[in-house]
């Protein structure tokens, strides 16, 4: 990634307590503009906590925050524009139809009818769900569901899209299958924040940051930190920062 | 304006395909005013009473004449002997047993005094004082109309029930079955809901949106606002129908003091579900905390004036109190605005209160 890419996103000394509890620790990075950005760590390690903050669920206790060029405190209306969400749970309503998840979910996000039509037409063509497009959502197969949720998320071309494990419960056909609609939507210009902790996937993303106990333990391409932590996989890295 | 009309139809859609929500929603106001109104009645009709009458003279008969058509009785035996008595009462079917003493008439005429023993099976202690206070009104009646010439000093009350001549027990259900179900509609369903899309992870997404929470609140609870509204009007108009349930005051104010009842149970609904992120626990809360106390505390069944002072406290912090107060003044006595101003305003003080509070701990979940 060279210097000239802007920052999407830029956290400087995040700090997040619950109670003495301190779930986000002086957190500091940059996502920049394009990129997969991976968010890697133990469950518990406060991931969650973090991505809740930057989509604005959830107000850190100290620090600053600006998402898509928005500060997060004074311009969250801005910042919410901007953003897609998608949750481990890949959260859809059971009773409603393919479509009609679709249209509402463009419809919160102030799309037009006719914009939603459009883009849910070329969605289900891509996704090849045609067939799909009047069954209740409690009625197809869940990785079906992870799909559609991602692209609900990214319905409204936001500048970045949220992850937060993805692909949880999924198989690894499904897996890899989702992660080529992240290489699409990233090759669409929209800027991935993922977090996982299959640490496969972590080979998948430009950049990681691994968080251990709620600190930023390491931070750069999985080439580089291979190379550092003299290990063969992400999976090695993970275990010797852990252990460390 | 227009997300927010996709948010309230999307609500519609989960109301309309869970047929669970549409049985609670239309099917019991229905069974529930069914239930309280032919069931959970107080009123006393066709009592089975025994009758033991030695004399079988005139004026015994005409006694026994003017109980038995009251309406209130019905006669199940005449009885020979005083030993029938107690067996009579153990069968359980008998309620209230008449004995005349012997020789009635007789010992009326000469002087002037004549006995009649009441019976009653004070099992239920309601129902036995009742009936002994039926039948001796229904007796002292007869021996006025009797000697109403004879006898020079004579003090008649002229007794009129204002509002419910007949002692309708309907006209204390219905009221108190609006307070009751509209309660249970507006706060457990709005309750329901919102704890329903946090368990889903779908809050989540609606709070990422661009969406208020604010306004994902409103959107969340104006179907149930609507469905609500449709319900109080249900059972208005199966009332009057059905159980002949009068409006004597004006629709119009009864409809929008019930609208503000509905608010102030949504709000309540909104502040369970701040509290808790499970459907169960909101359900159980709903139950428990609202139905109760709405029920027993509110003077729907029981009256606040005869309880301990503790709980007569405890029944002035209960909103349906105040409802119920409001629309049996609307409905039975005709009243206006003038006479329930003070009740409407604690109604709309208890929906500031509740919603201040939901707000309130909403932030402070947030952070």
């Amino acid at each position: 990634m060279s210097a000239t890419i802007p920052n999407i996103i830029t956290v400087k000394n995040l700090v997040k307590k619950f109670g003495s509890f301190v779930a986000n620790d002086h957190l500091t990075f940059e996502v920049k503009k394009g990129e997969i950005f991976g968010f890697l760590g133990a469950n518990g390690a406060g991931k969650t906590t973090a991505i809740k903050i930057l989509c604005g669920l959830s107000y850190p206790t100290s620090g600053e925050l600006s998402v898509a060029g928005f500060d997060i405190y004074t311009q969250r209306e801005k910042v919410k524009r901007n953003i897609g969400y998608m949750s481990q749970r890949f959260s859809l309503y059971d009773d409603l139809t393919v479509f009609e998840n679709i249209r509402f979910y463009g419809g919160i996000y102030g799309l037009r009818k006719k914009e939603i039509n459009a883009r849910s037409h070329l969605l289900m063509e891509r996704l090849g769900f045609e067939a799909a497009r009047d069954k209740l959502i409690r009625d197809i197969p869940l990785g079906w569901k992870q799909k559609l949720a991602f692209s609900v998320a990214i319905l409204h071309n936001p500048k970045i899209v949220f992850l937060d494990e993805p692909t949880g419960g999924v198989d690894p056909i499904t897996r890899r299958q989702f992660w080529d609609m992240i290489y699409e939507a990233a090759h669409d210009g929209i800027t991935v924040f993922v977090t996982t902790h299959y640490m496969d996937e972590a080979e998948y993303c430009d950049r990681v940051s691994i968080m251990v106990d709620g600190k930023i333990a390491a931070l750069d391409t999985p080439d580089n930190l291979k190379r550092e932590f003299d290990a063969p996989s992400m999976n090695d890295v993970f275990i010797k920062l852990a252990r460390a | 304006m227009k997300r927010f009309r996709g948010f309230v139809i999307k609500e519609f859609y989960h109301i309309f395909r869970d047929y669970r929500t549409l049985l609670i929603l239309f099917g019991m106001p229905a069974v529930q005013l069914m239930l309280f109104g032919y069931v959970l009645t107080n009123e006393i009709k066709d009592a089975k009473i025994a009758i033991y009458d030695p004399s079988g003279d005139v004026v015994t008969r005409k006694i026994s004449d003017k109980i038995l058509s009251s309406g209130y009785f019905i006669l199940e035996r005449n009885l020979n002997t005083v030993a029938e008595i107690d067996p009579v009462f153990r069968q359980g079917n008998v309620k209230l047993a008449l004995i005349y003493e012997p020789g009635f008439a007789g010992k009326l005429e000469k002087t002037g005094k004549a006995r009649i023993q009441i019976i009653a099976d004070a099992s239920d202690p309601n129902t036995a004082n009742m009936l002994v206070n039926y039948a001796s009104g229904i007796i002292s009646n007869y021996l006025v109309s009797m000697n109403s010439e004879k006898v020079p000093l004579q003090i008649v009350p002229e007794v009129r029930m204002m509002y419910n001549g007949e002692l309708k027990g309907v006209y204390m259900f219905v009221p108190g079955l609006m307070a009751m179900l509209l309660m249970l509609i507006s706060a457990l369903m709005t309750s329901l809901s919102i704890t329903r899309e946090k368990e889903l992870g779908t809050m989540e997404l609606l709070l990422v949106s661009p969406m208020r929470p604010s306004q994902i609140i409103v959107g969340k609870v104006f179907p149930y606002v609507f469905l609500a509204f449709i319900d109080a009007c249900i059972i208005l108009v199966l009332g009057n129908l059905i159980f002949g349930m009068p409006i004597a005051g004006s629709v119009f104010l009864l409809l929008a003091e019930s609208f503000l009842y509905i608010c102030m149970a949504l709000s309540l609904g909104i502040l369970i579900s701040t509290v808790t992120n499970s459907q169960q626990v909101a359900m159980m809360i709903s139950l428990v905390v609202l139905m109760l106390p709405t029920i027993l505390l509110s003077g729907f069944i029981f009256p606040v004036e005869n309880m301990p002072v503790i709980m007569q406290v405890l029944c002035h912090a209960m909103p349906p109190k105040y409802y119920i107060i409001i629309i049996k003044s609307i409905m039975l006595q005709g009243n206006g605005i003038a006479y329930v101003w003070r009740e409407t305003l604690i109604l709309a003080g208890f929906t500031a209160f509740f919603l201040a509070l939901s707000i309130k701990k909403f932030n402070v979940r947030l952070s």
